[in-house]
């Protein structure tokens, strides 16, 4: 299959400020609360209405979670239709669900008939958040370094060796990274197991945290060199820039917390996709994830999967933003949520 | 390429510029900048051949890019029968196939991009400059678009309008806009409350001229930046499309739909890979490279 | 399944600082299983280890090895004795007297005639929603009990006493031994499924009456098996651990063989092949298959219906070509539906053009279509529909090709992801498609029966023709095998005279099997349990 999945790569977030007026602090933390408050309560009509719409656009879709090359009699059809109360009008199987799903029952998954949602989803994580939390903060440190020295050596060689890099990273896809790694350093090299979990032994993960650090560490660079310079070319570096490298150096150290900015609200959303795993590279290196889940279960049809699954990453994505907002504020002074 | 010395040409030249400038417009200015760019120069220049070849293609290949030859399936790169680039596992011209795929991939590329260029910066733009409740609204529309299943998305446009190449564009460029309304939106925010904003929105100019007089010519920089990322996603997601059926079908085919295929064979056909590859990284590092001649040409600052 | 991937974290973080500073160059330790171990890639995760619930290959690998059915399968696949030691059958071919072999369950209970009984009843139970149910169809009052149409007293099963179980048939059904072998007619053990409900088929619950017990799942990453110490020939198992690796990408898996991680692999691509043999010729194992690749072709269609213009375009697919030059797997080219070597059927009839050359056949196509009207200049153009896979892409293409070239026909490729694509069969939105159909079980009448009009969900070209619904009817109810034969002989050649499906090529089983695996037996059937397998 091909590399994309149904989370499309990460979103980049630009500043999200929030400039209400006023700056004692006392208020400012106040604020910060009901800020807080208030984004969690708008998180909840915005999760129903996500809910909603997946519902009901996964049923237009045509292609249902039985049909197969070994298409079912329509007597046998029928029974496994009554089971899953897909024999009644899709309204009534709608608010089946919502009701069900108050109770936090996320149903069976249609296709792994063992399993419900939930077991599947949690088994999953473990996984996941592992090889995702360890790529993003590879990705995150390598990315800003290599980014950052860029900026300072802009249009010149180191320049256009690191962003050389980078762009390669981007563009070779997952899909072709991922088995040149492992035929590399598992068969030709065999320094490394070509694929498997092993109970997530340290090597076992080498290869595919770097796989997925990659196009990330790519794209953090390139966000961080372009902010880099702006602060760069911001009127009080420029004054000091005649003085050469190191001090500029020294000046970029101070700025760069406000240059990082792009980066962080990046990371919002790159966390959220990141960490929920990626079917390429749970498939390439057979890591018992979650990411597979997300293309898998829309390829199957399994309806309450693929509503588990959104319903899950909704809310990532939803505290990811939150938090990438509130984290603004410390970085930042002058962004202070409702300060 | 290029030294400290370099650096201070460049910063020579920012002063000269700064002297002159006040007689040009703001594009005539950063097209002298952008022509002074070498990387970018050069990239332009490579793109332009690229895309001739994919103009061209019928007339620079011996073999149509349909033509099944029996008798040279999978072969390497063979020079005496015209196959430049090998064939593929059907006997076709890999050669031709590669700069038919260059004419779909290079036009998604752009035109995916560019819809979703368009949307995200007037969306964001808008969504920033308006604050408030409006922001966010609009931001948690974005927020629900993201959190949908995708596939979905694409099965459906092609139950209601059928199989169509420009579905394709839709569909990508409809879902890229939504990270490039982000980061617009958070760069309005920042620019808004600076002074020229400030006084432009004091003498009376209306909301439609800030946004697009003074809001989104200060922004562009991240706006280039995220659009060079934006076209390498494009063009390798189409294949998932043209997995689920809606990309482009055989026949004819994409730098994406090749690339994939190769990576499939790439030790017993590594020429199936190597060359689309090579020329989707080819062209992506030149659209990086223009793109960062673009912003540093549009560098308000530099000005 | 196993939670407990958290607590390697610390160590990884320091692991992976290490392996990044480029000072793990230890060599891959693959020898870190026992010697009694066997590891399989499996391609694909089982949607369920209840036999209930199995509809695939890749499970029935697993499931096979966990169970044991009234009669389960030989090294080479052929059928043999398995938890019945004896059986009879009436004269009328139509009451099965089972005498099971003195067995237990892997924690110590017998198994018992009533254990298959209760198995029988659950699966075609209509509220268990097995979705193989039909298979059991044969069995009287299984099909009225699983259609709701009777209660569970209608199943003609009766277990006479703790170790004679006694099956009616609704008709004679001479491949019945055979289909008892199959994972729909395994036992279940009902005392475990009462205590535990649906959780009975997960590690730490299960327990199976097989050569080997579930010893952990952990869905996606792996499945263990243990060899069952109370299995009736456990003295002969050597094995004494099987691990399942449930990864799809055969390149991926491909990798693992050749560095020592996995000792089978099930399936691989055949554009592979080259490589293979070349490299590791000794693990490449390819034997025909019971299987049928074929395109329908949509009867109600305007051009289609023309029986010239489907003869033409069956005529022209050049399956030399396809079989030698593009999928170069020694897939067999087919001039039959049913694959050679099918049970006891003998030879299969043949299209009668089959001893044309290809140059004789494009002209006699061509005579065909112009008497229907066509000619090069003025050819239909055809959809042909196809799920996205590699293979089916490149046969697709080639046929496209050879319609071309041959008859001018204009060929529309239109491929979808598999969902949608059966569900236009099933709604006949298509012109020419692309299907398959793997036995399941030994038995002409497994293909046949695809083109019986009443097969309402697999009769995709929805073929109706009197005759031949006639024929399979009076097959069904034959119990002389030789008559039975003529019957379906006779409506082979009917199918293939009328061309519903133009059948492509027979399919062959692909594996890669390290030759330090003993005990391998390549067959027809793709079966291979792991109690005759041993490590060397």
């Amino acid at each position: 299959m091909a590399g994309a999945s149904s989370k499309l790569s990460c979103a980049t977030d630009g500043h999200e400020t929030y400039n209400e007026e006023g700056s004692q602090k006392e208020r400012a933390n106040s604020s910060m609360f009901s800020y807080i408050l208030k984004r969690l309560l708008t998180a909840i009509p915005t999760l129903f209405i996500i809910i909603t719409i997946a519902f009901f656009m996964m049923r237009i879709a045509p292609g249902g979670p039985f049909d197969q090359e070994r298409q079912l009699p329509p007597e046998i059809e029928a029974n496994i239709l009554k089971a899953y109360d897909l024999d009644k009008p899709v309204y009534e199987q709608y608010f089946i669900y919502i009701s069900k799903l108050l109770q936090f029952d996320f149903g069976p998954s249609y296709k792994f008939r063992d399993f419900s949602v939930t077991e599947l989803i949690l088994s999953g994580l473990p996984a996941s958040f592992q090889i995702g939390g360890l790529s993003i903060l590879l990705a995150t440190f390598i990315g800003i370094g290599l980014g950052t020295l860029a900026a300072l050596y802009q249009n010149q060689k180191t320049d256009y060796a690191i962003m050389g890099v980078a762009m390669t990273g981007i563009a070779i896809p997952n899909f072709v990274a991922a088995p040149i790694l492992s035929l590399v350093f598992g068969v030709y090299l065999a320094w490394l197991p070509v694929a498997g979990w092993g109970d997530g032994a340290a090597r076992n993960l080498v290869l595919p945290v770097i796989s997925l650090a990659l196009p990330q560490i790519a794209y953090i660079a390139r966000l961080t060199r372009g902010s880099m310079i702006e602060v760069l070319h911001s009127n009080y570096i420029r004054t000091a820039r005649a003085k050469g490298i190191r001090e500029r150096l020294v000046v970029v150290r101070h700025g760069i917390k406000g240059a990082l900015l792009p980066v962080v609200s990046y990371l919002g959303p790159a966390v959220a996709a990141v960490t929920t795993g990626s079917v390429v590279i749970e498939s390439i290196y057979d890591i018992p994830g979650v990411g597979r889940y997300f293309v898998n279960a829309a390829l199957n049809r399994d309806y309450p999967l693929v509503m588990g699954v959104v319903i899950f990453y909704a809310t990532l994505i939803l505290m990811m933003n939150l938090i990438v907002d509130v984290i603004y504020s410390f970085l930042d002074p002058k962004l202070r949520v409702g300060a | 390429m290029s030294n400290a010395l370099n650096m201070n040409d460049k910063l020579a030249s920012f002063n000269d510029d700064s002297a002159e400038v006040a007689g040009r417009s703001l594009w005539q200015d950063a097209r002298i900048r952008l022509m002074r760019n070498k990387a970018a120069v050069v990239s332009m220049v490579i793109l332009s051949i690229i895309t001739l070849m994919a103009i061209l293609a019928p007339w620079l290949s011996a073999h149509p890019f349909d033509e099944v030859y029996w008798d040279f399936i999978q072969v390497p790169p063979n020079f005496a029968e015209g196959f430049w680039f090998g064939t593929d596992e059907n006997g076709r011209d890999l050669f031709v196939r590669t700069l038919y795929g260059a004419r779909v991939s290079l036009m998604v590329g752009l035109v995916a991009t560019t819809v979703s260029l368009v949307i995200g910066v007037v969306y964001g733009a808008v969504a920033g400059y308006m604050g408030g409740r409006v922001d966010n609204l609009m931001m948690r529309f974005v927020d629900i678009l993201y959190s949908l299943p995708f596939m979905f998305f694409v099965i459906i446009l092609m139950v209601i309008f059928g199989r169509n190449i420009y579905l394709i564009f839709v569909a990508l460029g409809a879902v890229e806009w939504l990270t490039m309304a982000r980061i617009v939106r958070g760069q309005t925010l920042a620019v808004k409350k600076k002074e020229f904003v400030e006084a432009a929105h004091a003498s009376g100019v209306s909301t439609t001229k800030i946004i697009f007089r003074h809001i989104i010519p200060n922004i562009l920089g991240p706006v280039i930046v995220y659009m060079t990322l934006t076209i390498p996603q494009v063009i390798l997601t189409e294949s998932f499309l043209s997995f689920l059926g809606l990309g482009v079908q055989e026949p004819l085919t994409s730098w994406g739909v090749l690339i994939s295929e190769g990576s499939k064979v790439m030790e017993s056909a590594p020429w199936m890979l190597a060359f689309p590859a090579t020329f989707l990284a080819l062209t992506l590092f030149c659209f990086n490279f223009i793109g960062d001649g673009l912003r540093d040409a549009l560098d308000p600052k530099d000005r | 399944m196993k939670i407990k991937h958290f607590k390697n974290l610390k160590a990884s973080l320091l692991a992976i600082s290490v392996a990044f500073s480029g000072a793990m160059l230890t060599t891959a330790d693959n020898d870190a299983y026992a010697a009694g171990t066997l590891r399989i890639g499996n391609m694909g995760e089982p949607a369920s280890l209840d036999p209930h619930f199995v509809s695939g290959t890749w499970e029935s690998g697993i499931v096979g090895n966990l169970f044991l059915g009234l009669t389960t399968e030989a090294a080479d696949g052929s059928i043999i004795p398995g938890a019945a030691k004896s059986w009879t059958v009436s004269d009328d071919g139509l009451v099965y007297t089972f005498s099971l072999r003195d067995h237990t369950w892997s924690d110590g209970k017998p198994v018992t005639a009533q254990d298959f009984k209760l198995a029988l009843q659950r699966i075609l139970k209509p509220e268990t929603a097995a979705g193989y149910a039909s298979l059991l169809y044969t069995i009287k009052g299984a099909e009225q009990y699983n259609t709701g149409k009777a209660g569970a007293d209608a199943l003609a099963v009766e277990a006479i006493d703790e170790k004679t179980l006694e099956i009616t048939l609704s008709g004679p059904a001479p491949y019945f031994i055979a289909q008892l072998s199959h994972y729909t007619a395994y036992p279940v053990p009902a005392h475990k499924i009462e205590e535990l409900g649906k959780n009975w088929a997960k590690d730490g619950n299960m327990v199976s009456n097989g050569a080997f017990t579930l010893s952990e799942w952990t869905p996606n990453a792996q499945i263990r098996l243990e060899k069952n110490p109370r299995f009736y020939d456990a003295e002969n198992v050597s094995l004494d651990e099987l691990v399942f690796y449930p990864q799809e990408d055969r390149s991926a898996v491909l990798k693992r063989v050749r560095a020592g991680e996995v000792d089978i692999q099930t399936d691989f691509a055949s554009s592979d092949l080259k490589w293979l043999e070349k490299n590791m010729p000794d693990y490449v194992r390819i034997a025909p298959y019971l299987g049928v690749y074929y395109y329908p072709l949509n009867l109600d269609d305007e051009v289609l219906k023309d029986i010239r213009v489907r003869e033409a375009l069956a005529m022209t697919i050049d399956r030399k070509i396809l079989t030698e030059k593009v999928l170069k797997t020694g897939e067999i080219a087919a001039y039959s539906f049913v694959p050679p070597g099918t049970g006891d059927y003998g030879s299969s009839p043949e299209v009668s053009w089959k001893n044309m050359t290809q140059k004789e056949r494009v002209a006699e196509a061509q005579k065909l279509m112009a008497a229907a009207g066509y000619d090069k200049s003025n050819a239909p153009t055809i959809k042909l529909s196809y799920n996205t896979s590699e293979n089916h892409k490149k046969v697709a293409i080639a046929v496209a090709a050879m319609w071309k070239k041959a008859l001018g026909v204009k060929t529309e490729l239109f491929n979808t992801e598999v969902k949608v694509h059966y569900d236009n069969l099933k709604v006949r939105d298509f012109q020419a498609a692309r299907a398959g159909w793997i036995a399941d079980y030994n038995d002409p009448q497994n293909f046949l029966s695809l083109m019986e009009s009443r097969n309402t969900s697999q009769n995709y070209a929805n073929f109706n023709d009197d005759q031949y619904n006639e024929l399979m009817r009076k097959a069904e109810l034959e119990a002389d095998p030789v008559k039975r034969n003529e019957y379906m002989r006779q409506a082979e050649v009917i199918a293939l005279t009328e061309v519903p499906n133009i059948p492509i090529y027979h399919y062959v089983s692909k594996n890669l099997v390290n030759p330090k695996v003993v005990g391998w037996v390549d067959n027809a059937s793709d079966i291979h349990r792991a109690r005759y397998l041993s490590v060397k």
